[in-house]
């Protein structure tokens, strides 16, 4: 049977649908709980870390950038190139995780995380902005791993030159759901961190 | 690839033999059956567990277990029927075997990913029967998982609620995997609009599928995370709003009755064409209304809200929204009458069934109306009657259209034809049996007779008898109806027992394992009987 | 429509992308100093709006791929959209 690129990446695109409305549930509920509680969410907003967030922001934005480089270079045959970029990728998802763990780990240390005595204690729009952010920020994250791993597999199949010029398919649809990842943040930074 | 073409797709001609070679399969065909297998064991579950709640409510008071257990084993059946038997239903049994057979394809886009699929579904659907087993004791929610109960009852909720979340990352990657094959797959010369309608539902279907369900999956992890962690999303008493859970359930869980309904629709499309030996009447008209009914049933979700207390404006809007999705319906059924009239009508039972859809699905649908209503929704609403009403969808709706798709399509499936007499027979124990049981309900529902309750006024005694009466009458009929169908071999069916003009009946009964030697040419329009 | 499977971005056209999105970020983190009130959610929708424009067109190529791509993003987010904003008329109104 013959190869079906087209169809291949029109299957990675609605999976993307499916994935853009799974995040969609959760920014319905965000919508919702800022519309009854504007000014509490405006306020816990302060808690988090805008210079952190930012520097997350650029490094998907890079990430992303190094992604499609790396289908180009592939795509011209240049196979050590398209094998580099991906690195570069890793790197800054790794340099994500890293913030986002320290993150989390201060939150955490000081008692805040859900169902936690201090959350439960505090006024309701804090406590379900918190909740937002750590289901949220959770969700994208494991989707940030999950990418990481698909990234790594796609690098040794360059490598390997089982995904060369020809065969770049499995290279694009990884990348677009890295792209996915990024596309999610670029929604997430300003709703999460930056309204305060 | 070469000597396969010759082998029907029944004998094992792969690396494994036996049940190996079925656990392994990426033919559509064989995927098809493994979910039609499947189904009937958890459909049987969930009829015996039917049965059983219309024998305690024989009588007013407890007569055989109390109302906890009850309440576990409503919610129980609503979750293997809902969720394990008619959602996948026709799309995933017959949207597998025939689907591919209808459009002339050697299988479907990503026969791998359909394979994961069915395993999905067999996970799905045992995680979630596991529920029964373990931790506090059966969920006692009903099937909605409605919280603030949900996120606060004792019972095993959360299996149940990751069963339900498995099964619908199983759904969704069959509609992607239909939308590709629609998109990809057409046999040359098959424009969208020369492709049969089955294939049109089933694309319809698959839209839905894939752009509904991650609601209900991320919906499904809050109602777990809601559990574990306190996140307060549902929870008044931490400012969350229970009522949006409600939202987020029922903008799945409406479009998930058009993902159950649209395959049917679309079955008994191929069915009355081929038994009236005519053309179809308004073709265009009965492609364009699937998506209709998909796109607009996406936007209706809030009327089961009415009573919840949404706002006005909320509840006018959604009661326009629902009112329109009737009309889409209606066309179907009046163009299926209109490819009737002056058709050479042979009786056989895949008609006989596909005609008791039509019957039942009516009734179904104008008793909607009467929901969809916000006045008269107010009196019915958590009664019988909606009890009733969903029945005649689901049961008198997706039932009987997979009952007529399989008698329609059994001799293509096994090479083999049934006894009509039989088939007959037990369509008229299913059709009383099923009127009786649940027209009842329609009345009780009126008079107040609420659902989802273990006892009853005395008053309503009559009605819940003659209900459990037809209970057992369906029961019967659809005994007749498995052992007429599965317990002897019946006479070698020929390619084209019905004088179909789809491509499916081009091919051998059974198809070979690459279902098309050569991938045929389509010029025509499809049911071209003139 | 089978043009598209060979078409190749140069990196200078991602390295300018790239760019345009950084500056992107600038201006919405900029913004916030500035008091917009009520303006402040749909100001930052709007840039992340157009950011996701950029990754969409370029980094996800769908400049380059067949039409019916466009058409479904297109129809998705509508759909989206739409389920947002009949959610709301229960919350605005209730």
């Amino acid at each position: 049977m013959h190869r079906d690129d087209l169809g291949a990446r029109l299957g990675m695109w609605i999976f993307i649908f499916t994935e853009i409305l799974l995040f969609g549930g959760l920014f319905l509920v965000y919508a919702v709980m800022r519309h009854r509680y504007s000014d509490e969410f405006h306020q816990a907003a302060h808690q988090l870390n805008a210079f952190i967030g930012t520097l997350n922001t650029v490094a998907l934005l890079l990430s992303s950038a190094t992604v499609a480089m790396s289908i180009t270079a592939v795509q011209k045959g240049e196979k050590r190139m398209g094998v580099l970029f991906i690195p570069i990728t890793l790197v800054c998802a790794g340099i994500f995780l890293f913030n986002k763990y320290l993150e989390w780990g201060h939150k955490i240390s000081i008692g805040l995380y859900p169902g936690s005595d201090m959350m439960i204690g505090l006024k309701h729009g804090y406590i379900l902005f918190f909740s937002l952010y750590f289901f949220m920020t959770g969700l994208h994250m494991l989707h940030l791993v999950v990418g990481s791993i698909i990234l790594t597999i796609i690098m040794v199949r360059i490598q390997t030159g089982s995904i060369n010029a020809g065969r770049i398919t499995l290279l694009e649809n990884g990348g677009l759901y890295w792209h996915l990842v990024d596309l999610i943040w670029i929604f997430l930074f300003p709703l999460l961190y930056l309204i305060t | 690839m070469a000597e396969t073409t010759t082998h029907s797709y029944l004998e094992n001609t792969g690396r494994y033999k036996g049940l190996l070679s079925w656990l392994t399969t990426t033919d559509h065909k064989r995927i098809g059956l493994m979910y039609m297998w499947a189904m009937m064991v958890f459909f049987l579950v969930g009829v015996i567990l039917g049965e059983i709640m219309r024998l305690e409510l024989f009588r007013p008071g407890q007569q055989f277990f109390n109302a906890q257990t009850y309440n576990g084993i409503f919610t129980i059946h609503g979750i293997i029927m809902i969720f394990t038997v008619v959602i996948p239903g026709l799309a995933a049994v017959f949207g597998n075997f025939s689907m591919p057979l209808l459009i002339g394809a050697h299988d479907v886009a990503f026969p791998r990913l359909n394979l994961f699929s069915w395993y999905l579904f067999i996970a799905g659907a045992a995680i979630a029967l596991a529920s029964q087993f373990m931790g506090n004791g059966p969920p006692d929610t009903g099937w909605t998982f409605y919280a603030p109960y949900s996120t606060q009852t004792h019972t095993n909720v959360v299996a149940a609620v990751f069963g339900a979340f498995v099964l619908g990352f199983s759904s969704i990657l069959t509609g992607l995997n239909f939308i590709v094959t629609i998109h990809r797959l057409r046999a040359p010369g098959m424009t969208f609009f020369k492709m049969p309608l089955f294939p049109w539902s089933i694309y319809a279907t698959a839209w839905i599928q894939v752009l509904a369900t991650p609601i209900v999956g991320i919906t499904l992890l809050m109602i777990i995370a809601e559990r574990w962690f306190r996140i307060g999303f549902f929870d008044p008493s931490l400012g969350g709003d229970p009522i949006l859970y409600q939202h987020l359930f029922w903008i799945y869980s409406h479009p998930a009755v058009y993902i159950m309904i649209l395959p049917a629709m679309g079955v008994i499309t191929e069915i009355i064409p081929t038994f009236s030996q005519k053309r179809i009447y308004g073709y265009r008209a009965i492609a364009m209304s699937s998506l209709a009914i998909a796109g607009v049933g996406y936007f209706v979700w809030a009327h089961h809200m009415f009573t919840s207390g949404i706002s006005t404006t909320e509840r006018w809007i959604f009661s326009l929204l629902t009112f329109l999705v009737a009309i889409p319906s209606a066309i179907k059924v009046f163009n299926w009458v209109g490819t009737m009239y002056k058709g050479s009508i042979s009786l056989k039972p895949p008609f006989i069934f596909a005609l008791g859809f039509i019957f039942l699905f009516m009734i179904g649908g104008l008793t909607g109306l009467v929901q969809g209503s916000l006045a008269t929704d107010i009196h019915v609403h958590d009664t019988a009657f909606v009890v009733a009403h969903f029945h005649y969808i689901v049961f008198g709706g997706v039932g009987f259209a997979f009952f007529a798709a399989l008698h329609y399509w059994y001799p293509k499936m096994f090479g083999r034809m049934y006894n009509f007499r039989r088939a007959n027979i037990a369509f008229a124990f299913m059709f009383i049996g099923f009127n009786l049981l649940y027209f009842p309900q329609f009345i009780l529902g009126l008079m107040g007779m609420p659902r989802r309750y273990f006892d009853y006024l005395p008053q309503f005694t009559a009605g819940q008898q003659i209900s459990a009466v037809g209970g057992w009458l369906l029961l019967v009929g659809i005994i007749i109806m498995l052992v007429n169908l599965f317990s002897k071999k019946g006479a070698k069916a020929p390619d084209n027992p019905w004088g179909g003009k789809t491509l499916e009946w081009t091919i051998p009964s059974p198809p070979t394992v690459e279902n098309f030697e050569n991938i045929p040419e389509v010029t025509e329009q499809p049911y071209n009987y003139d | 429509m089978e043009h598209t499977e060979t078409h190749i971005t140069d990196y200078r056209v991602y390295g300018w992308v790239l760019l345009a999105l950084l500056v992107f970020t600038t201006i919405t983190i900029t913004v916030t100093w500035i008091d917009l009130s009520a303006f402040t959610v749909m100001v930052a929708l709007i840039i992340a709006s157009v950011k996701s424009v950029i990754v969409l067109r370029y980094f996800m190529h769908l400049k380059f791929e067949s039409k019916m791509f466009t058409v479904f993003v297109v129809m998705v987010l509508s759909i989206y959209v739409l389920v947002i904003g009949l959610t709301f008329f229960d919350y605005l109104l209730r």
